[in-house]
């Protein structure tokens, strides 16, 4: 019921976990009409502009509404420490107005044309976009074009958002245990690689945080060259692509600064933290380093690899039926949650994380143990034929069922491409899971899922207001 | 699309532009035991969306607070002799969907599938077991009520929880409302498989349910399946049953309080408000094109404006009507960091205060119909949404063209319906305020009533 009006970082979770329900193939049909299918409803257009901002459109006619989204290659990981959330804070400052549309002004024109609008941030990528009825795509579209180039950055505007920018960090991470964990676990488990900054930023860089840095920022980084726009919806791709060349056609391409590697140094031992934080509930993250589906695009592993560390993760996590929800939930009880995911589809590599929270009256080394005897089991005895097909049949399922939504289909493309996999992987991937054998999934445990390569950290709940608690129980 | 369609569905008829139109088709009928269906044909995509409702959500707990959510819960667990595991396993293995849950009037039995046939029909016949004949295993009962403390104890480290439950407590008083919808700890502790079958046997029956079905499957396949349903609601000896008794009119609070709640967290969570309207309130138009306005329109409403864009008060700040069966809460909301609450609330209040007063100006009110009107097709774009809407209509009885008039009936309020529906409605010296976070100051005494 409560509208979104927050604008908000990408729930970086929800997307890896929404990643294994999609993609194109209909397998389940005839293979004569998979061609066949695949050419109607999963053509992509796609051009580069002469500026060279990337351009994608997909039509779906469903409904006559279409989604615009304007991607950057932005975030967090091409972020220094000591300047960590600038790209969020930037994000907010881009609803502050242009030299033609004021302040204030943007959001009444967004309003009046019916559209929903926001943006995100994550580790790779700021995006923004408007959802809105098809015929009035090239309103917004002259709004997004507008603020790529012509920002103005007023100081009291600043002053005021990031103290904004502060709120919502308390909000989303401060005030919140288990977000706490996963913003100190980042910060250990990774040395080197940006993707230990957390997206929303250190609490001390906000405060330091200048207007100029966000001037500095969006001249470097908020050019043509630099973006990439998605469409989707009821529109006639041809159409799309003139307006963008229209709109954002009028920009020049801009050198871009280099971006380091900043490649992690190879871990060479566990790695425990603990926090002890005033809760009610014990939690435990736990990651190991794995390959990204960027390290087998780009040479690093084989190309089977990522896919089988998603499978993997699917297998101890992908529904009701998988093993953490059979053995450690139900069979066992000794987890009131669990999970496992595959953070495989980033700019850089990432780890494969397992969460759990104990049940009720269990002690956590109880529950890390059995977290931990799963991973063992995965290196030394073959997944089931049934586990296996599961899997691969909710992944054909999902494909389907993601496509429901014009929003995620074009949050799939953009992302995709921004982070450097390109929007063609959507055809790899559910021919990528469906390759993937038991012994595939064995082989990357034993060779990933080790300790050496582990990062592991516990809350430990410290007690609430005690006059708290007594109220709460009545 | 369609030539798959075809191909997959060679008798269906495939009805294609008709969504081109602005609202859904909405088909409605009864079955012979007395279940409400409503469907939509969507070829465009193989899926099919299911819901079947009952008014049985958690105003219906009495004093067994929690029973309806566990009920939910336990649903799969067990059903026709299959264990939770093999249940589970012939959703996941066709990749259908399984989910139920409950809020306060309604609770719901959900399910997504594929409509090619083996996935369809495999998931079709374990979603009709599950409806027939739960069997509510006690190993696994005990286990969810552990898993349900745990839960339990998760809301009491979430400020934002905290002020919730407080919210609805002090709001509804001794009305079923006030029931918190997880139990408590001594609730849960009480629960027997016993209280699930005599709920479930009570209220998931023909005539308390209503069935919508949404996706790539003809007129004469939903009747299939509702009829399969409605059959399996009959099972067990239940017959059709009744609909359940009216839910009470929700009395208004007769004065302001506050309720504060310390809490050692960075920001202060506010909630202020009252009893707000229903479905199908004579008012829920113009309260719903006012509020748009005031904090229901994200960076446009008075109270973002005032609150975040102009003061950086808050990240969030909004307003709306929650409209249920009966009264469901108006509130205010927002979260700041703790020095700053005095000064936040006082401007929230002014902003609604005034708002209350005077309405919204012409040219505000221009501006929401314009929000409305214009994204209107945005909502039933997809299945997910449709099949929302249809649930909706059907579980509140709202008219079946509902979505056909709803742009009309927005753009034909007045800013005097407006004015005049905030001015009977809301009642600004009668509001509740709930405020966690903070150290314990002075309690006041309006805490304890």
């Amino acid at each position: 019921m409560k509208q979104n009006q927050n604008r908000s970082l990408s729930p970086v979770g929800l997307f890896r976990r929404s990643f294994l329900i999609m993609t194109m193939s209909m397998f389940i049909f005839s293979v004569a009409t998979a061609e066949e299918v695949k050419n109607k409803t999963s053509k992509v257009y796609e051009t580069v502009l002469e500026n060279g901002m990337k351009v994608l459109v997909k039509q779906d006619k469903r409904a006559p509404v279409a989604v615009i989204q304007v991607w950057y290659k932005i975030g967090t990981s091409y972020e220094h420490e000591g300047i960590t959330g600038l790209s969020h804070a930037l994000e907010h400052m881009m609803f502050k107005g242009t030299k033609k549309h004021k302040s204030g002004e943007f959001e009444k024109m967004v309003s009046a044309i019916g559209a929903r609008n926001n943006a995100f941030t994550s580790q790779d990528y700021t995006a923004y976009y408007e959802v809105l009825a098809a015929d009035q795509l090239e309103a917004a579209m002259e709004i997004e074009a507008d603020r790529m180039r012509n920002l103005v950055f007023d100081p009291a505007e600043f002053k005021k958002e990031i103290e904004v920018v502060k709120e919502e960090r308390r909000w989303r991470t401060d005030d919140k245990p288990t977000s706490l964990l996963r913003e100190q676990f980042n910060a250990v488990a990774f040395l080197n690689s940006p993707y230990r900054a957390p997206v929303i930023g250190w609490m001390v860089d906000l405060e330091g945080m200048k207007l100029e840095d966000a001037i500095d920022w969006y001249r470097k980084w908020y050019t043509p060259n630099n973006a990439t726009l998605v469409v989707v919806g009821d529109v006639d791709p041809e159409k799309v692509i003139a307006m963008a060349k229209k709109y954002f056609g009028v920009y020049k391409s801009n050198p871009l600064p280099e971006v380091k590697l900043r490649t992690e140094v190879e871990q060479k031992g566990v790695r425990n933290i603990v926090l002890k934080l005033p809760a009610k509930l014990s939690n435990l993250r736990m990651g190991f380093k794995t390959p990204g589906m960027i390290s087998a695009k780009n040479g690093k592993v084989d190309k089977w690899e990522p896919y089988a560390l998603e499978v993997l993760a699917n297998i101890l996590d992908g529904g009701d039926s998988a093993r953490f929800a059979k053995n450690l939930i139900r069979g066992k009880s000794i987890a009131a949650g669990a999970g496992a995911g595959y953070y495989g589809y980033g700019r850089l590599p990432n780890m494969m994380v397992i969460t759990g929270t104990p049940a009720k009256d269990i002690a956590m080394s109880v529950l890390k143990k059995a977290l931990l005897d799963e991973i063992e089991i995965l290196k030394t005895e073959l997944v089931s034929d049934s586990e296996l097909k599961r899997v691969k049949a909710q992944v054909i399922a999902g494909e389907v069922f993601e496509r429901d939504s014009i929003q995620h289909m074009a949050t799939l493309l953009g992302s995709l491409e921004t982070v450097g996999l390109g929007h063609q992987y959507m055809d790899e991937y559910v021919p990528g899971v469906l390759a993937v054998t038991a012994e595939q999934i064995k082989d990357v445990a034993k060779k990933y899922l080790i300790e050496e390569h582990l990062t592991v950290a516990e809350l430990i709940p410290l007690p609430l207001n005690e006059s708290n608690d007594k109220k709460e129980a009545k | 699309m369609k030539n798959l369609l075809r191909i997959v569905f060679v008798t269906m008829i495939v009805v294609s532009n008709q969504l081109a139109s602005a609202a859904p088709k909405i088909e409605h009928w009864v079955t012979d035991s007395g279940l409400r269906v409503y469907y939509v044909n969507v070829p465009e995509l193989p899926i099919l969306d299911a819901r079947l409702t009952f008014a049985a959500g958690s105003a219906y707990d009495g004093d067994k607070a929690g029973l309806s959510g566990m009920l939910s819960g336990m649903l799969d667990k067990g059903a026709a002799g299959l264990n939770a595991d093999q249940i589970a396993e012939a959703f996941e293995s066709v990749g259908a969907k399984f989910s139920a849950g409950s809020a306060r009037d309604m609770s719901w039995i959900n399910l997504r599938t594929l409509t090619l046939e083996e996935q369809m029909l495999s998931a079709l016949y374990i979603w009709q077991k599950v409806i027939e004949k739960p069997d509510f295993p006690d190993v696994d009962f005990e286990r969810l009520k552990k898993q349900a403390l745990v839960g339990l104890q998760a809301e009491k480290q979430n400020p934002s929880s905290i002020a919730s439950k407080a919210f609805y407590k002090n709001l509804y008083g001794d009305h079923p409302y006030a029931t918190p919808k997880n139990g408590t700890e001594k609730t849960i502790g009480t629960l027997t498989t016993k209280d699930l079958k005599d709920f479930f046997k009570k209220y998931y029956v023909n005539k308390n349910g209503q069935l919508a079905l949404v996706g790539a499957i003809s007129k004469q396949q939903a009747e299939v399946i509702a009829n399969k349903i409605s059959k399996a609601l009959l099972n067990g000896g239940k017959g059709e049953g009744n609909k359940a008794v009216a839910i009470p009119e929700v009395k208004p609070l007769t004065e302001a309080k506050t309720v504060r709640i310390p809490f050692p967290s960075t920001q202060a969570h506010v909630m202020i408000g009252q009893p707000g309207n229903k479905r199908g309130d004579k008012d829920y138009f113009s309260l719903y094109l006012g509020n748009h306005g005031l904090g229901g329109s994200g960076f446009t409403s008075r109270l973002m404006k005032e609150v975040r864009v102009k003061r950086g008060l808050s990240y969030s700040v909004y307003s709306y009507f929650i409209p249920m069966q009966e009264n469901g809460p108006f509130m205010v909301g927002l979260q700041t960091k703790i020095s700053q609450t005095d000064e936040a609330i006082k401007v929230a209040r002014e902003v609604l205060e005034k708002f209350q007063k005077e309405g919204p100006t012409e040219e505000d009110l221009k501006a929401s119909k314009l929000n409305i009107t214009g994204g209107f097709p945005l909502r039933t774009a997809s299945n997910d949404d449709i099949i929302g809407y249809i649930a909706m209509i059907g579980f509140y009885g709202l008219p079946l063209d509902y979505l056909n008039t709803f742009t009309d009936t927005v753009e034909n309020i007045s800013r005097d319906q407006v004015v005049d529906a905030f001015k009977r409605r809301i009642h600004l010296d009668k509001m509740l305020t709930v405020i966690v976070g903070g150290k314990a100051v002075n309690e006041e005494k309006a805490t304890e009533k």
